[in-house]
């Protein structure tokens, strides 16, 4: 689709997995933030004239 | 392929004088050349409206969708697959049908037909077997009806309906040695910003007319996520992020049940290829599941079923 691979991440945690779900936001991060900004799929706000 | 309208009358005719069916489901000529229209008829004096030939591009199974009634239905490799997936997602029960299975052997892509007369007004199309002639104003043309086949149709691997009642014709030799995924082949060796470019460029002339979701038989929502409002999940204009959102997800819904009917492409009045958003979902469902839709009534659907040898670690 063009979203750089690591932008994406799937995962399945259970409710009852408190610790896996803030591991897992943490590399989602991580993995996010080196990658920077991301460049396409921004809707950007309408222009007003 | 001609030669199958008289037997899809007869056997129409032949159904609703045993009572068989309430309603037979079949194609009768559009008002314009190369556009069948779909038709609905509820007794034995309608049957010689019916009709079939290689311009039935739309997909008959849209109409069963939680229907009451017993029904008759023609159904060639593709439709027959949509059957396959009606049933297994319980929207029609198998007693309901009786199917006319229909050996296909592909059809027409009439905008390459228009291209080929340089878009001069084509008034009558007649078939001859393996060719076509399309006749205009001024001019009259015969094509080799190979060279003129729906994309969707050129790399199809299951021309015979795969659940029928009924044939009108021997079944035909299947197609084996055609790359189906060469496009999305290519398409997965684009660097990220290349693949963007690409999908950005096909959807760009995309009006949000939402033909391509109503001619697909998979889109049966009572409310689609595009038309709800509260909440509102993607916006209504065609703001190019919305479109592309709309893309996306319209296959992604499609994901595991798409039997690349081509119904989508064939109604999409700008011409966009959509079909390249679902034939990545096949592959990948065919490669990572060995899963292709629609082809049995004793499997469930691809996305209901877990299997401890799922090849992601995360969900195991």
């Amino acid at each position: 689709m063009g979203i750089e691979p690591g932008r994406l991440h799937f995962s399945w945690i259970s409710s009852a997995e408190a610790t896996k779900y803030v591991d897992v936001a943490r590399e989602v991060a991580k993995e996010v933030k080196a990658l920077g900004p991301a460049k396409h799929f921004i809707k950007k706000r309408a222009e007003v004239a | 392929m001609l030669e199958y309208v008289e037997k899809i009358r007869k056997t129409a005719g032949k159904l609703f004088e045993e009572d068989k069916v309430d309603v037979f489901i079949g194609y009768k000529k559009g008002s314009l050349p190369m556009m069948n229209q779909p038709v609905l008829i509820s007794n034995a004096d309608q049957v010689d409206l019916l009709h079939w030939d290689s311009n039935c591009g739309l997909n008959l199974c849209n109409y069963l969708t939680k229907r009451t009634d017993r029904i008759g239905i023609v159904a060639n490799g593709c439709n027959s697959r949509n059957i396959v997936t009606h049933i297994t997602e319980n929207q029609i029960s198998r007693d309901q049908l009786y199917i006319v299975g229909i050996p296909c052997k592909g059809m027409i892509d009439h905008r390459a037909v228009q291209r080929a007369v340089k878009q001069k007004e084509i008034l009558a199309i007649e078939e001859q077997g393996n060719t076509f002639t399309v006749k205009g104003k001024d001019f009259e043309d015969t094509f080799n009806k190979n060279d003129y086949l729906q994309r969707n149709c050129l790399v199809c691997t299951h021309r015979n309906p795969v659940i029928f009642d009924e044939m009108v014709a021997p079944p035909v030799e299947e197609q084996i040695e055609v790359d189906t995924y060469k496009d999305v082949k290519q398409i997965e060796g684009m660097d990220p910003e290349k693949k963007w470019n690409f999908f950005t460029r096909i959807i760009d002339k995309c009006i949000r007319c939402y033909a391509c979701r109503n001619a697909c038989p998979l889109c049966y929502c009572p409310t689609c996520f595009v038309d709800e409002s509260n909440p509102q999940w993607v916006g209504k204009s065609s703001d190019p992020i919305d479109t592309m959102t709309f893309h996306i997800l319209r296959a992604y819904h499609c994901a595991g049940r798409c039997t690349d009917c081509g119904a989508c492409e064939r109604v999409c009045p700008v011409g966009i290829p959509m079909r390249q958003f679902t034939k990545k979902l096949n592959k990948d469902a065919q490669e990572l599941f060995s899963w292709e839709a629609g082809l049995t009534l004793d499997q469930r659907p691809l996305l209901d079923v877990f299997q401890p040898d799922d090849y992601n670690d995360f969900i195991r």
